[in-house]
């Protein structure tokens, strides 16, 4: 679904120990599975179950979502800036697809 | 006669589609995670030894005027060195279908045990933190949310 589009929020730039805030957004309808649509047939269940974040092809962060998020999950998170690199951002769905995302962050 | 009868219809297939349009997600009555649901799991996260109440950071509206969207954020105090740090936190929901919604798993390299989401609540409910250290302790911490409309409408 091209509909499917992460969107993230990364400084640029940051000093050396500085704690950064770094703000995701997916645009995904999060199918809860109890949800009906128009003629009343239950929308099977279909959200973006796990979020992962690598800094420098190193895990950092990650998330297990379950149907109670949002649609559109929304996710921000600390980091904290040591050296420059290159931050890898994927969701998985259900249906196995992933959509990722990639943010430089110069450090100085 | 003919637009009498669209007329007639109409307001009946509104009400259906408002429901059927709108963006809320449908908790069918009757169906939520009770109370115990919610000890069950802290049970068995904290393999039965239990969680210290204690005094974390948790941030959610009082009044939640929209149950499928409601913002909350948490922040637990900790050193976030490789010796001393968070290791887990869940988000758990004693009034929805299923009491797990979020579980968040921190590494020292993240200098700050803190995160921000938006989650759906189905009801008037109390939402539960609950961070495991990496040696091995329990932290827990609830907030009530009061959610004028719910999933399904109120």
């Amino acid at each position: 679904m091209s509909s499917i589009k992460p969107r993230g929020k990364v400084p640029k730039k940051a000093s050396v120990d500085e704690i950064i805030e770094i703000k995701t957004l997916i645009r995904h309808p999060m199918h809860s599975g109890r949800m009906k649509d128009k003629n009343g047939k239950i929308i099977p269940k279909r959200i973006i179950n796990k979020f992962v974040v690598k800094f420098n092809n190193k895990e950092v962060f990650n998330m297990d979502l379950e149907p109670s998020i949002s649609t559109n999950p929304y996710i921000a998170f600390p980091f904290k800036a040591k050296e420059s690199g290159t931050f890898d951002f994927e969701w998985i769905d259900d249906n196995g697809e992933k959509y990722s995302m990639k943010r430089k962050m110069s450090v100085s | 006669m003919k637009l009498y009868k669209m007329k007639k219809v109409s307001r009946r297939d509104a009400i259906f589609m408002i429901g059927a349009f709108s963006t809320s997600i449908m908790f069918p009555i009757g169906s939520s995670a009770s109370t115990k649901m919610v000890s069950d799991r802290i049970k068995e996260i904290t393999n039965g030894s239990g969680a210290k109440e204690s005094d974390l950071f948790l941030d959610l509206p009082e009044i939640a005027e929209n149950g499928n969207q409601v913002k909350v954020s948490f922040e637990i105090d900790s050193p976030m060195t490789d010796k001393d740090f968070v290791k887990e936190v869940y988000i758990l929901a004693d009034g929805n279908p299923a009491p797990n919604v979020a579980k968040f798993t921190f590494t020292p390299a993240m200098g700050s045990c803190s995160a921000t989401t938006r989650i759906r609540l189905s009801k008037t409910q109390n939402v539960h933190l609950l961070a495991a250290y990496n040696n091995g302790n329990f932290a827990i911490t609830k907030s009530k949310v009061k959610v004028t409309i719910g999933g399904c409408g109120g």
